[in-house]
């Protein structure tokens, strides 16, 4: 019996721990995104059910500090511009621990944000709890979300463009053709893109 | 796993201090014949960049994805420099720089100076990376650092950073 007990602790610390590892590759097309309670830059909670008229969510793991993210800081914003509008606003997260990277604190949040005018939260993941559900590796990296009867399903993983240098020069509108799809409802054309980016500094 | 990653940055201060305390010794010594050596960078796309993703000879290739703008990959940078040093006679390590171009001049090139990098570097400038960074490996996500470790046909990617011993330990399973 007391083996019995023992094996079953033993089990369960197994199972906790293949969870929790950071292995987990994190959501898959097609999956449901768990909500999340995450405070924003004006200092209040936010979470993706206070959007109760949304049709979905253009969820953007992006920070301060990785050249990428700077790169796409004005298309993010023209994202949130052109699809708020339509049901699908822009929401900001910021995963780096502020301790291995203080660049990327609240209140060098709050200033960008000031500065670059962001009209959508930028939440702070403080637990860095968030991204790895997601299964977010970088920034900037993308997750357009679908609100449905299971809940907010993935429906596109990945990068905003084929182009960070020359927003100009962009051949491929990754998220946006996700999103007008979305509205259309139409089949995504490409629902997963690879593009560089910043390591998340835990 | 916090445990894990505690230890590793531990092992990762320590590598860092020693080989800084290395590294000032012989700076001070080739940094005058450094600064008037021009750098010719090798910028590539990616089509040109895969033959050296796929050497059919009998070394060990080491090919590391960093950018100066990384902090990770440069902290990282020594480990390849000591194995490059170190396993001279069987293993080449390539930088690939994902450096931006309107940076080759002002950051890529004196950093290259200033730590005297001894490593072949590559700069790979494509802007395409959907098409390509699958091509380098289906696992990789595209962040930095990452590395790719191959010989012949049998290939192994890390999206991850390391320190020495375990570059180490990862080469050795390829010269075994």
């Amino acid at each position: 019996m007391k083996l019995l007990k023992i094996g079953m602790v033993l089990i369960a610390i197994i199972t906790f721990t293949a969870f929790t590892n950071s292995d987990n590759p994190g959501y898959k097309v097609g999956d449901i995104a768990t909500d999340f309670n995450l405070e924003n830059v004006d200092g209040k909670m936010v979470s993706l059910a206070n959007y109760p008229e949304a049709k979905g969510y253009i969820v953007v793991f992006t920070c301060n500090t990785c050249p990428f993210s700077v790169a796409y800081e004005d298309r993010i914003i023209a994202l949130n511009k052109k699809y708020a509008s339509q049901g699908y606003p822009v929401i900001a997260i910021m995963p780096n621990s502020a301790t291995a990277s203080p660049g990327d604190n609240m209140e060098a949040m709050k200033a960008r944000a000031k500065a670059k005018g962001f009209t959508f939260p930028y939440l702070m993941d403080k637990d860095q709890k968030v991204y790895p559900e997601y299964g977010a590796s970088k920034t900037p990296h993308v997750y357009v979300l679908q609100k449905t009867k299971k809940g907010n399903q993935v429906k596109y993983i990945g990068a905003i463009d084929d182009n960070y240098q020359h927003p100009e020069s962009v051949n491929q509108k990754y998220v946006e053709n996700a999103v007008d799809a979305l509205l259309e409802g139409t089949p995504i054309k490409e629902e997963h893109t690879r593009a560089i980016g910043c390591t998340i500094k835990v | 796993m916090k445990y894990k990653l505690g230890t590793l940055f531990v092992m990762f201060l320590f590598f860092n201090c020693n080989n800084s305390i290395k590294n000032e010794g012989d700076l001070s010594i080739v940094k005058i014949d450094e600064s008037e050596k021009k750098i010719e960078l090798k910028i590539l796309d990616f089509d040109d960049l895969e033959p050296f993703l796929n050497q059919q000879d009998d070394l060990v290739y080491v090919i590391n994805f960093w950018a100066t703008w990384c902090a990770p990959c440069v902290k990282e940078l020594p480990v390849f420099e000591k194995l490059h040093k170190d396993y001279n006679k069987n293993v080449k390590v390539i930088l690939v720089s994902l450096d931006f171009p309107r940076q080759y001049e002002t950051k890529l090139i004196p950093f290259i100076k200033e730590n005297n990098l001894q490593s072949e570097i590559i700069v790979l400038n494509d802007m395409d990376s959907n098409s390509w960074i699958p091509k380098v490996s289906e696992d990789w996500s595209g962040a930095i650092p990452s590395t790719l470790i191959y010989s012949k046909n049998n290939r192994k990617f890390f999206e991850k950073s390391f320190n020495y011993n375990e570059l180490k330990t990862e080469v050795q399973q390829f010269l075994n």
